[in-house]
């Protein structure tokens, strides 16, 4: 895994990424929240997420795009460069839950890369992104 | 902050530690947040039309897409500032949360009047569904004897037992026949016609996410079986023993459909469908 990420001719349309299993945790929630600094009640009181219609706390969008993004530079390593990350978000990540994200690359065009990602839960799918990402040095591969 | 973020995401990156570290460009956003004590000296317009959202009863609010890309790496030490503009706001639409309105903006984010990013955000700011409370409907036991009738109302049918010795059709599913004793069966679907045989409005005791009163029916089935099931579609109190009505499924929540009865109209056909929402997004 030294320098990390696969090699260049390895990254073709249809590739697919190893899937990331993420259990989804009352504390992830909560550190999520707060590590993005998002206090809404919803993402750590549960009385107040259930006066909201919602059975229980869950994970606010800004985690769900730091793992998203983490999944796709895990695998091309630390010198491949975010340029785009869109996501869409559908069954909340709730509490005792597990996530599993799973990519394709969708477009490679010399040193720029698409990948499709999607985060299924146990409801249905969470997460549905786009990430575009460059890498350095792959324009000639 | 860049430490407490990635230790949250389980991310290793080097490239987010060290003197060289940049942060996580997802964190975009995050370096816009207000924390606890939120933004001063903005101007009102978002706060404006979240007051106006809040008074129309859309009360709660959800993030549903962001979209960012990112110019180039931010550093320890940039100072980010942002201009935030409201793109637009839907007609109100039907969710499985509730109705309400997605709210997009668009945020331009620079150091120094350098641009580094842009942030795109939409969120649905909404009336929590009626049944607010959050609680759900109670979940039916699934064991190996009523399995088959679960997996036909996921694929809305009715399905009902029927014995391999006799033919006398059985519900709710049971392992045997009462008529003959026969442990072999198959089923049957319900074409969905029935009549209510009886029925209760139920008044008292009020259980979490049920709404009294409202009616509770024994519907006789066209395949000669009764079932207990919701009646819906007509005041409680207008229910009557003898009524015609037709089968449908309703959905209660992600995972909870049931099989429920509406009477016909004087022309034979049922009502307006309850509606079941569409996806936030
Ligand atoms: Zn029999």
């Amino acid at each position: 895994m030294r320098g990390g990420g696969p090699q260049a001719g390895a990254v073709r349309v249809g590739t697919r990424l190893p899937p990331l299993e993420i259990e989804i945790t009352r504390t992830l929630i909560v550190a999520g929240a707060i590590a993005s600094r998002d206090y809404q009640d919803v993402h750590h009181d549960p009385e107040s997420a259930r006066r909201k219609g919602s059975p229980d706390i869950f994970m606010n969008i800004l985690t769900t795009n730091g793992l998203v993004g983490r999944y796709v530079t895990d695998h091309f390593g630390p010198n491949a460069v975010l340029r785009k990350v869109a996501v869409r978000l559908g069954a909340p990540n709730r509490p005792g839950d597990t996530m599993v994200l799973t990519g394709t690359v969708e477009e490679a065009d010399g040193e720029t890369v698409t990948v499709g990602v999607v985060g299924s839960n146990g409801i249905g799918r969470h997460v549905t992104g786009t990430v575009t990402l460059t890498l350095p040095g792959w324009g000639a591969g | 902050m860049i430490r407490h973020w990635c230790e949250v995401m389980g991310d290793t990156n080097p490239a987010y530690t060290g003197p060289d570290a940049i942060a996580p460009p997802t964190m975009l956003q995050v370096w816009t947040m207000g924390g606890l004590s939120g933004h001063a000296g903005r101007t009102e317009a978002f706060d404006e039309l979240l007051g106006l959202l809040d008074e129309a009863g859309c009360t709660s609010v959800v993030a549903t897409d962001c979209e960012q890309e990112y110019l180039r790496p931010l550093r320890p030490g940039d100072e980010v500032t942002f201009d935030a503009v409201i793109e637009s706001v839907s007609d109100r639409k039907r969710t499985k949360l509730g109705t309400g309105y997605f709210v997009t903006t668009r945020m331009d984010v620079p150091v120094a009047g350098e641009p580094v990013g842009i942030h795109r955000f939409r969120i649905l700011k909404y009336a929590p569904a009626p049944g607010g409370t959050g609680a759900r409907r109670p979940r039916p036991v699934i064991n190996r004897d009523n399995a088959g009738f679960w997996e036909g109302v996921a694929r809305h049918r009715l399905l009902i037992q029927r014995c391999s010795g006799c033919g006398t059709p059985r519900f709710p599913w049971l392992p045997g026949c009462g008529a003959c004793g026969s442990p072999d069966w198959d089923t049957v679907e319900a074409g969905g016609e029935g009549t209510v045989y009886s029925y209760v409005v139920v008044h008292h005791p009020p259980f979490p996410a049920f709404d009294p009163p409202y009616a509770v029916g024994l519907i006789a089935l066209a395949e000669g079986v009764r079932i207990v099931a919701d009646v819906v579609g007509v005041p409680c109190d207008k229910v009557r023993i003898g009524m015609p009505v037709r089968l449908e499924f309703h959905r209660y929540d992600e995972e909870l459909q049931l099989p429920v009865f509406r009477p016909l109209d004087g022309d034979g056909r049922s009502g307006e469908p309850i509606g079941h929402g569409e996806e936030p997004g």
